[in-house]
């Protein structure tokens, strides 16, 4: 829910960090506080377990400064990705602006990706959104490993594309992010919309502000 | 692409009715910071003594807070629990809810009682929950979305860009 606040001339949105467990959710918010200038960030806040696995969430608001006028602040949460705490993934999406989907390339866990994008629908869902209609962008992480699917099996696997209802926008739209690729495309006669994607290597920052930067500006986009 | 679930903007005449409806509260029950918190962790309004704290950080933490002991009302077969009190050595806190969608978090010490807070509290909540009910009104009908001008998407997407590298 992105708060427009005119009494303090504030605008916050909520961007949250999603996916299955140890999947480097928490790897994206350590690496963005480690390198934003300190005064763009405030305090980082994991509640953890005692082997730091996140419990309940990580915060880290990052502001963007003052744009005519208003002071302008992306929340960051991470949800805890293990499968049995579903109720505070639940919680923590109440109000989200935007979602970062992080999927572990690693073969190995692809019935755990799986679980988690079906889980993010069913929980969005239950908020009464739809994933579809908000900004939502995927992370392939851990794109360094051996083991590591190729793009084209994850893609297939997590992000098919959903049929695009609406006339207006049943027309193609190349990925910016990837020339020569499509977000909005015709296939069989029916048009498809995919959520844009990034490969990362979270643990060393590669595609982490990469996809920051992109699920911010297509918040950013619903304001205006 | 749609907005998320629920925007909703804040204008000043609001920030002014509460903050009249917060000082008359710490006044009468000799606490010290009144703030607003929505569900969803913005802090909406501070009132009274500036918090030695970090306010985006209290305010993620209270709405969690809040959220994970309705979840605990729920498995009672509560509903919810209206109000909650953490105590400390020194410093106190007590929270309320108002009309499902915003948190109010009384701050006070030993200059005052819990029962006292609680009995003030219970008084400014009607009144805020009027005035919030009659806020969400508004914005269902379709008053309270505004639009950012087109320079700022620009603007923003700019610094996006200087602070997240391009």
């Amino acid at each position: 829910m992105s708060l427009i606040n005119y009494a303090s001339r504030e605008i916050n949105c909520k961007l949250v960090y999603y996916g299955p467990g140890l999947g480097g959710k928490t790897t994206n918010l350590e690496y963005i506080y480690e390198k934003v200038a300190p005064a763009s960030k405030g305090k980082m806040i994991s509640l953890a377990t005692e082997t730091e696995r996140t419990l309940f969430f990580d915060f880290l608001p990052v502001d963007l400064g003052t744009i005519r006028g208003f002071k302008t602040r992306f929340h960051l949460y991470t949800v805890p990705g293990q499968v049995y705490y579903n109720a505070s993934r639940k919680l923590i999406l109440k109000g989200v602006d935007g979602v970062v989907y992080v999927g572990d390339s690693q073969l190995e866990r692809m019935e755990a990706n799986l679980e988690s994008m079906q889980n993010l629908y069913d929980n969005m869902a239950q908020h009464g959104l739809d994933l579809t209609r908000l900004p939502f962008v995927i992370q392939y992480n851990k794109r360094d490993l051996p083991n590591a699917a190729p793009i084209q099996v994850l893609q297939d696997a997590l992000n098919p594309g959903w049929p695009v209802e609406d006339p207006s926008r049943q027309r193609p739209l190349t990925d910016p992010n990837r020339p020569g690729e499509m977000l909005v495309q015709e296939s069989d006669g029916m048009w498809i919309e995919r959520a844009p994607y990034f490969e990362a290597v979270a643990l060393r920052g590669d595609g982490v502000f990469d996809t920051l930067r992109a699920v911010s500006k297509l918040v950013l986009k619903t304001l205006g | 692409m749609t907005r998320g679930s629920s925007s909703w903007s804040f204008r000043e005449e609001d920030a002014s009715r509460i903050g009249s409806m917060l000082n008359g509260l710490l006044r009468e029950a000799n606490a010290r910071t009144a703030l607003l918190v929505d569900r969803t962790g913005q802090m909406l309004a501070t009132v009274g003594e500036e918090p030695r704290f970090d306010p985006v950080a209290f305010a993620s933490l209270t709405a969690a807070d809040f959220s994970a002991n309705d979840q605990l009302a729920r498995m009672l077969g509560e509903n919810e629990f209206g109000a909650l009190f953490h105590q400390g050595e020194r410093d106190s806190l007590y929270l309320a809810d108002i009309a499902r969608r915003v948190i109010l978090v009384v701050i006070f010490d030993n200059r005052t009682t819990l029962g006292l807070v609680k009995l003030r509290v219970r008084t400014t909540v009607e009144r805020l929950a009027a005035l919030f009910t009659e806020m969400f009104a508004r914005e269902a009908a379709g008053e309270g979305v505004t639009r950012m001008d087109t320079g700022f998407v620009g603007e923003a997407e700019d610094e996006i860009d200087k602070l997240f590298g391009s």
